[in-house]
C-alpha cells in the first residue's frame, strides 16, 4: 500500500496527495491554536496561582510557575475559609449543592421524560397548545418570575404546614430550591425528550399497543431503554445548569443552606482582610470541578446523545 | 362464515373525510388484499380495523364480536408493519414474547408458543440475537412471528415487504402464501404493489379516495375491471385505452378515429350494448403477432416506435388508430424501431367503459 504523503506519481492515479502546509490548513490550525490559548491561559494562571504562597504572588509574576509548590490554599479553600461567622470553607457549600443537585436532576428528568413521551406519542386534544405554552416558558427571563416564586413557595409551605400539622418551610429550604430547579428545567427538558420520542418510529409504538402494553408499559419497557443517550444529555444539561446556578441559590436558600456557588462568591468577594488570591483561585477551581468532571467523563456520550436522532430498530 | 365485518366506517381528520361509509366483509380464512395508490386510505382502513385509530362513525366486528370500542390488544389481531417495528433493545425471543407477557400468559406456554412460531418461520437460530444483528428479511420474519405467537384469528399486514429488496420480496411473498395455506387464518394485507396483490390474494379490494372501487378475485379484477380507474391501475404495462363510441346496428361495433372494431361476443354487464360514447380498453398481453394474426377479429399494420426487450418478453410502443398503443410480444422476437408488424386482437375480449360515468358496460 502506498503511503498517502509519499505518493509521488506524476500522472494522477490512486489516492490524491495532500499537502500538510496548505494555506487552508495554516488558517485552520492557527485559529484553533489562538482559540485554545485564549481559553487555556486564564486556566493556567488560576492553577499556578493556587499553588503559590502569598509572598510569591506579591512578586507579581503572574505567568511564572510556582517556585515552591504548596497545597495550603486548596486545604484552606475547602475547609477553613470564612464566610460570615462560619469558618468551615467550601465543604459546607459542596454538600449543600449535592443535596440540591441530586433530587433536582432526578425529579426534573423523571417528570420531563414522561412529559415528552406523552406529548409526542399520546397526543390529546390541546396537547400542542399545552406544549407551546410550556416552551414559551423557556423564553421568559427568570428575573421576572422570582418574586411570584417566592410568594408561591411561602404560601405552599404554609399550606403544607396546615395539611400535615407540622411546620414545613419551603422558602429558604433545600427542598424549595429543588422544586424551583425542577420547574425551571421543565420547558427545555420536555422539548428535548419530546423531540427525541418524536423521532422514534410510530410503528414501534403501534406494535407495542397491539402487543397489549399500556401507557407505562410502553414507557418503561420500550421507550426508556431506547432513550438512554437522551437521558445522558439531559443529565449533563441539568447537572451543569443546577451546579452553576447562583441566582436561585442566593434567593431561595439561607446562609445555612447556601449552595457552593453562593459560598464561593462570599469567599472571593469578602471585603475584609487581605485578598488571598491563591485561596480564591483554589476555591473557584474546586467549585468548577464537578461540571468539568461530568464533561470529561461523558463527553462522548453527550455528542452521541445530541446526534442520536436516527435510532434504528 | 364472516370473520371481519366493517360497517359504514367513516373516519375524519378534522374537516377531511378519509374513509366514507366504507363496507367490507371478509370471510374466515380469506386472504384479502387492500390495493391502491398512496393516500387512498388503505393503511388508514387497516389501522382502524386494528384499533390504532379512533373512528368517527361505523362499526367493526371481528370474529362475530363488536370490537369498535376495544383496545388493539383485545381485538384478536396480530399486525405486521412495513418498518418491522421490532423492539431494538430486546432479543428476538423477547420481541416474540412481549405481547404474551403483557397478556399474563403462563411462562411454559410462552416458551411453547415462541418455539412453535420460531419453527414455522425457521428463525430458531436467531432467538438470542438483537434485531440490529438481523438482515431485513430476518427482521420481517420476526415481525411476522410476533403476530403468530399471539394465536389470533386475523393477521393484518401493512406493506410488510416494501422495505425489502426485489429478490427478497419475491422470496418472502412465496413464504407468506405458504404460511397462509398452512395456518388458514384470515389475513388482511395492504400493499401498493399489484404483483403482491395478484399473487397473494383470494380477493382484492381496490381503493381510491377512501372508497372501495372493486372487490373481486384477482382474475376478475384483471379481466373484468369494474371501472376505468381499476382497469388502468391493474396490469403492467398499463392497459391501452381508445376513445370512441359504440355504433348502432345489429352487430355492435366500436368506432374510434375512422377505425371500426367488431364487438360481437362482448359480455355486457347489463343487457345489450346500446350506442353511446365510450372507452375501449385492450390489455397489452391480449395482442397477438405472428402467424395467428389473421384469425383475429381485428388486425392492423403498425410501425414499431420504441421497444423494451426484457428477456422473457418485449414491450413494443406504437400508435394505433391515433392513440398511443403498447403491446407485449415474445422476448425471442427480433424487432427494432421502424419495423412494420401485423398485429391482431379480439376487441370483444377488452373492456368497455361508459364515457361519462367510466363504469363498465
Amino acid at each position: 500500500m502506498t503511503d498517502v504523503t509519499t505518493n509521488t506519481r506524476t500522472t494522477p492515479r490512486g489516492t490524491k496527495p495532500r499537502r500538510r502546509m496548505s494555506p487552508s490548513n495554516i488558517m485552520l490550525y492557527g485559529t484553533l491554536f489562538v482559540a485554545s490559548v485564549y481559553y487555556l491561559l486564564p486556566l493556567y494562571v488560576m492553577i499556578v496561582t493556587s499553588l503559590k504562597g502569598m509572598p510569591e504572588i506579591r512578586l507579581g509574576n503572574v505567568f511564572s510557575p510556582p517556585v515552591e509548590v504548596t497545597f495550603e490554599p486548596w486545604v484552606k479553600a475547602w475547609a477553613e475559609a470564612c464566610t460570615g461567622i462560619n469558618c468551615d470553607g467550601l465543604s459546607r457549600g459542596f454538600w449543600n449543592s449535592v443535596q440540591i443537585l441530586v433530587p433536582s436532576v432526578a425529579l426534573s428528568i423523571a417528570i420531563a421524560s414522561v412529559n415528552g413521551y406523552a406529548l409526542s406519542l399520546w397526543k390529546f386534544k390541546g396537547s400542542e397548545v399545552f406544549f407551546t405554552i410550556l416552551i414559551f416558558g423557556a423564553f421568559i427571563p427568570y428575573q421576572v418570575m422570582i418574586y411570584p416564586m417566592v410568594i408561591l413557595l411561602r404560601e405552599a409551605g404554609e399550606g403544607l404546614s396546615f395539611i400535615t400539622g407540622t411546620r414545613i418551610r419551603l422558602m429558604g429550604s433545600v427542598w424549595g430550591l429543588v422544586i424551583v430547579h425542577t420547574i425551571f428545567g421543565m420547558p427545555i427538558l420536555t422539548l428535548l425528550f419530546r423531540n427525541y420520542f418524536a423521532s422514534v418510529p410510530e410503528e414501534l409504538f403501534k406494535a407495542a399497543r397491539v402487543d397489549g402494553a399500556g401507557f407505562w408499559g410502553i414507557y418503561f419497557r420500550i421507550m426508556l431503554p431506547m432513550a438512554l443517550p437522551i437521558f445522558v444529555v439531559a443529565m449533563i444539561l441539568q447537572v451543569t445548569g443546577i451546579w452553576n446556578d447562583f441566582l436561585f441559590g442566593v434567593i431561595f436558600t439561607k446562609p445555612d443552606t447556601y449552595p457552593m456557588t453562593v459560598q464561593l462568591n462570599n469567599i472571593v468577594n469578602s471585603v475584609q482582610g487581605v485578598k488571598e488570591y491563591n485561596v480564591n483561585m483554589a476555591a473557584t477551581l474546586l467549585t468548577g470541578l464537578v461540571p468539568l468532571i461530568i464533561y470529561f467523563a461523558s463527553g462522548k456520550l453527550f455528542v452521541r446523545g445530541i446526534a442520536a436522532g436516527a435510532v434504528k430498530g | 362464515m364472516t370473520n371481519v365485518t366493517v360497517k359504514d366506517l367513516t373516519l375524519e381528520f378534522g374537516a377531511i373525510r378519509v374513509l366514507d361509509k366504507l363496507n367490507l366483509q371478509i370471510e374466515e380464512g380469506e386472504f384479502l388484499v387492500l390495493l391502491g395508490a398512496s393516500g387512498c386510505g388503505k393503511s388508514t382502513l387497516l389501522n382502524c380495523i386494528a384499533g390504532l385509530l379512533d373512528i368517527t362513525d361505523g362499526e367493526i366486528h371481528i370474529g362475530g364480536r363488536n370490537v369498535t370500542w376495544e383496545e388493539p390488544s383485545e381485538r384478536g389481531i396480530g399486525m405486521v408493519f412495513q418498518s418491522y417495528a421490532l423492539y431494538p433493545q430486546m432479543t428476538v425471543e423477547g420481541n416474540l414474547s412481549f405481547g404474551l407477557k403483557n397478556a399474563k400468559v403462563p411462562k411454559a406456554e410462552i416458551a411453547e408458543r415462541v418455539a412453535r412460531a420460531a419453527e414455522i418461520l425457521q428463525i430458531e437460530p436467531l432467538l438470542k440475537r438483537k434485531p440490529a444483528a438481523l438482515s431485513g428479511g430476518q427482521r420481517q420474519r420476526v415481525a411476522i412471528g410476533r403476530a403468530l405467537v399471539r394465536d389470533v384469528d386475523v393477521f393484518l399486514f401493512d406493506e410488510p415487504l416494501s422495505n425489502l429488496d426485489a429478490k427478497l420480496r419475491a422470496d418472502l411473498r412465496v413464504e407468506l402464501k405458504l404460511l397462509h395455506q398452512k395456518l388458514d387464518n384470515t389475513m388482511i394485507y395492504v400493499t401498493h404493489d399489484q404483483v403482491e396483490a395478484m399473487t397473494l390474494a383470494d380477493r382484492i379490494a381496490i381503493m381510491r379516495g377512501g372508497l372501495v372501487q372493486q372487490i373481486a378475485s384477482p382474475a376478475e379484477v384483471y379481466n373484468r375491471p369494474s371501472n376505468k380507474y381499476v382497469a388502468g391501475f391493474i396490469g403492467s404495462p398499463t392497459i391501452n385505452f381508445f376513445e370512441g363510441s359504440i355504433t348502432d346496428g345489429t352487430a355492435p361495433e366500436f368506432l374510434t378515429a375512422d377505425t371500426k372494431m367488431a364487438l360481437s361476443g362482448y359480455e355486457a354487464s347489463q343487457g345489450a350494448l346500446s350506442p353511446r360514447p365510450a372507452w375501449l380498453g385492450i390489455r397489452p398481453e391480449s395482442v397477438i403477432t405472428g402467424t395467428d394474426v389473421d384469425a383475429q377479429p381485428y388486425t392492423a399494420e403498425i410501425t414499431v416506435e420504441l421497444f423494451e426487450a426484457m428477456g422473457a418478453d418485449t414491450l413494443v410502443y406504437t400508435t394505433l388508430a391515433g392513440a398511443p398503443f403498447r403491446f407485449r410480444m415474445s422476448g425471442q422476437a427480433r424487432v427494432t424501431a421502424g419495423d412494420t408488424l401485423r398485429i391482431g386482437f379480439d376487441p370483444a375480449q377488452g373492456s368497455l367503459f361508459d364515457k361519462s360515468t367510466e363504469e363498465r358496460l
